[in-house]
């Protein structure tokens, strides 16, 4: 019974809503470019805090990067002609990284070359990296076909590689691919497995992977390609010795990645006269990004409130028009016997009707824009339960703030006055 | 108050004691009642008359618990009513009194049903029996091919007893008519008379306000007004 009263309120609400088609509409536009802003902005955000969780799983949430770099001074003076740059991450580093923090769990030190690499007659570069078995823990990617280096190819310095799925579909193309020898500079290596490949940026973050990687056995790596190259430019030729490119390093407990990172950096100052190295935590740069999603999510959601509360404020405007404009009818219903709460009532619903159907208009519109976003920008977008409930919700509450003024303006028409109203 | 209230004559419904209203209009008081005492009684036919400003329409809105006295008292079917809150007279207006307006004041976007079951409404009726009631009173004022019409499309006359079937739908004790035929023609205001006529020979107590004698003639009494007094009472008091 209880419930038929309330449906039959909605239901005379509509009807009274009706009457005003166009008023009613325009009205709601209010609301529905509110409501519809703020699902926006909630998908967007979402996918950015999913994308980022993303990037965190990419890269090892307990993951830091030590990477070589020319340090300013030898920039400088590499210029010169048969000058040989020396610099970056030694075998040393990478053995003193290794033993000297118990909270490290694994390292994998990373020497990085390119080489054109081919079979038969199809060639491509490669960047060919020398690494250990650690490496696959450190940078999970899905095998998807054979095994990864195993710590008895590295004892045998068995000359293996592991490519990634681009490079293995350019260079093997159609060719069975286990087993295939390819040629990578001036050497023959096996093909004993295939991996997926997650590269791309994280914000300013590199993730350690690319899609032409070919993974080899460090020890091969050192023997077949040795410390130093040479790189051809107009200047003459280039040289530099660097030992290792990156050492990835793996700690145990994510709360403990920045004490170990900086840890690793004083250890690094002892032995480095020079700053030939960097020390990048992911976690840490994921933290500023997000942080930074953050406080873009607080600036588009201000804007998206704004256009609400320019919304229910219009909305406001139109029921105190309303309630003057039905000024006798209220005194009618007054003099019939209405309390005044019934008369609150009555406008209230009205007003709840018409945000809450603007509001389901927005939803509409608003799952419509991530779907544009994503299309044209690429931009992931997200909307979840309550990224559609919330938005819901505020428009019902909007309708009920911005209602509650003119339905209780409209309760306090003295029926005498209103009677007389013309 | 209110057991001395309802020991009192059985035939009484409404009973003014020393009614006064006062209105400030600025410095000055204006006194709207000053000091009525009357007595209306079950299945009677007032006409209350007086030219503007004598306190008809005051009486008026006070009798059809629109307004409240400054002092004295007012008993509505023995109850007193003239300390009650706005709650407690709506509720009195719903459940004892019907009223008819000289313009009608019917709703203009509801249909002739939805006017009549308003006050069903408000007595939370359900939707089907309110239906019912409201094509019921629609053929007693002569209106049943006209339930789905709006106001708009009616005639004064028809509109009037639309307003008519309203007042009746609650089934009230009391309807109060305040100038009921003054927006229409002679002849069918004649109508609208006759149709309140009949109502008070079914047993209802009504009571007009007017100012042209040819229909205060229709009531068995009629009270006239000046400056906020009885000037006098003409005819039987039934």
């Amino acid at each position: 019974m209880r419930q038929t009263r309330i449906a039959r309120n909605i239901w005379l609400g509509i009807e009274n809503l009706l009457l005003h088609k166009l008023r009613s509409f325009l009205t709601m536009l209010g609301v529905v470019f509110g409501v519809g802003s703020v699902v926006a902005m909630l998908s967007v955000g979402e996918g950015a805090s999913k994308e980022a969780l993303e990037q965190i799983r990419k890269l090892g949430s307990n993951n830091i990067i030590v990477s070589s770099r020319k340090s300013a001074e030898e920039e400088a003076t590499s210029t010169q002609r048969s000058h040989m740059s020396v610099y970056g991450l030694t075998y040393e580093d990478y053995r003193r990284i290794a033993s000297s923090f118990s909270n490290i769990q694994q390292t994998a030190p990373v020497k990085l070359t390119r080489k054109d690499s081919r079979l038969r007659e199809r060639k491509m570069e490669l960047r060919i990296v020398g690494t250990t078995p650690d490496w696959f823990k450190l940078v999970p990617r899905e095998i998807l076909a054979g095994r990864v280096i195993l710590k008895s190819d590295q004892e045998k310095q068995a000359p293996v590689t592991v490519l990634t799925e681009f490079g293995a579909r350019k260079i093997l193309a159609t060719e069975s691919t286990i087993g295939q020898t390819i040629r990578v500079g001036s050497d023959q290596f096996e093909v004993i497995g295939i991996v997926k490949s997650e590269s791309g940026q994280a914000g300013n973050i590199q993730i350690p992977d690319q899609e032409i990687d070919a993974y080899i056995p460090i020890e091969v790596a050192r023997r077949y390609f040795g410390d130093i190259f040479t790189k051809r430019t107009s200047g003459g030729d280039e040289s530099e010795m660097v030992e290792l490119h990156q050492v990835i390093v793996q700690v145990d407990d994510p709360k403990k990645v920045e004490a170990v990172a900086a840890g690793i950096e004083r250890m690094l100052q002892q032995f480095h006269k020079k700053q030939d190295y960097t020390v990048s935590v992911p976690l840490a740069l994921l933290k500023q990004a997000e942080a930074m999603k953050r406080r873009f999510n607080i600036v588009l959601g201000s804007i998206a409130g704004i256009s609400l509360l320019v919304g229910g404020i219009g909305i406001m405007n139109i029921m105190l028009a309303s309630v003057t404009e039905r000024t006798r009818e209220i005194g009618i219903r007054r003099a019939i016997g209405a309390k005044r709460r019934q008369i609150v009532f009555q406008f209230l619903i009205e007003t709840v009707v018409l945000s809450t159907i603007g509001g389901l208009i927005g939803l509409g519109v608003g799952t419509l824009i991530p779907f544009l976003i994503t299309y044209f920008s690429g931009m992931i977008t997200l909307i979840t339960w309550k990224g559609i409930l919330v938005p819901l919700l505020i428009s019902m509450t909007i309708g009920i703030l911005f209602g509650l003024y003119p339905a209780v303006h409209a309760a306090k028409v003295d029926p005498i006055v209103a009677l007389r109203h013309e | 108050m209110v057991r001395q209230a309802t020991s009192e004559n059985h035939q009484e419904i409404i009973k003014l004691v020393n009614a006064r209203k006062i209105y400030q209009m600025g410095t000055e008081q204006v006194k709207a009642l000053a000091g009525v005492n009357i007595t209306f009684n079950k299945g009677s036919f007032w006409a209350i008359m007086g030219p503007s400003g004598s306190g008809k329409s005051t009486m008026m809105n006070i009798l059809g618990c629109l307004d409240r006295l400054t002092s004295g008292s007012y008993y509505l079917d023995g109850k007193d009513v003239s300390r009650l809150d706005d709650d407690s007279l709506s509720e009195f207006r719903l459940r004892y009194l019907g009223f008819i307006f000289q313009s009608f004041n019917l709703i203009p976007q509801l249909t002739v049903q939805r006017n009549i079951e308003l006050p069903l409404y408000y007595l939370g009726w359900d939707a089907r029996e309110s239906a019912e009631r409201a094509k019921e009173l629609a053929e007693k004022v002569g209106l049943a091919d006209r339930v789905g019409h709006r106001p708009t499309e009616l005639s004064g006359g028809q509109m009037q007893r639309v307003a008519i079937a309203r007042a009746l739908a609650n089934d009230p004790h009391v309807i109060f008519a305040d100038e009921p035929t003054g927006n229409l023609d002679s002849t069918t205001g004649e109508q609208i008379l006759e149709l309140l006529m009949k109502l008070n020979e079914a047993g209802k107590t009504i009571i007009i306000v007017t100012h042209e004698p040819d229909i205060a003639k229709h009531a068995h009494s009629r009270l006239h007004m000046l400056d906020g007094q009885i000037d006098r009472i003409e005819g039987n008091s039934k």
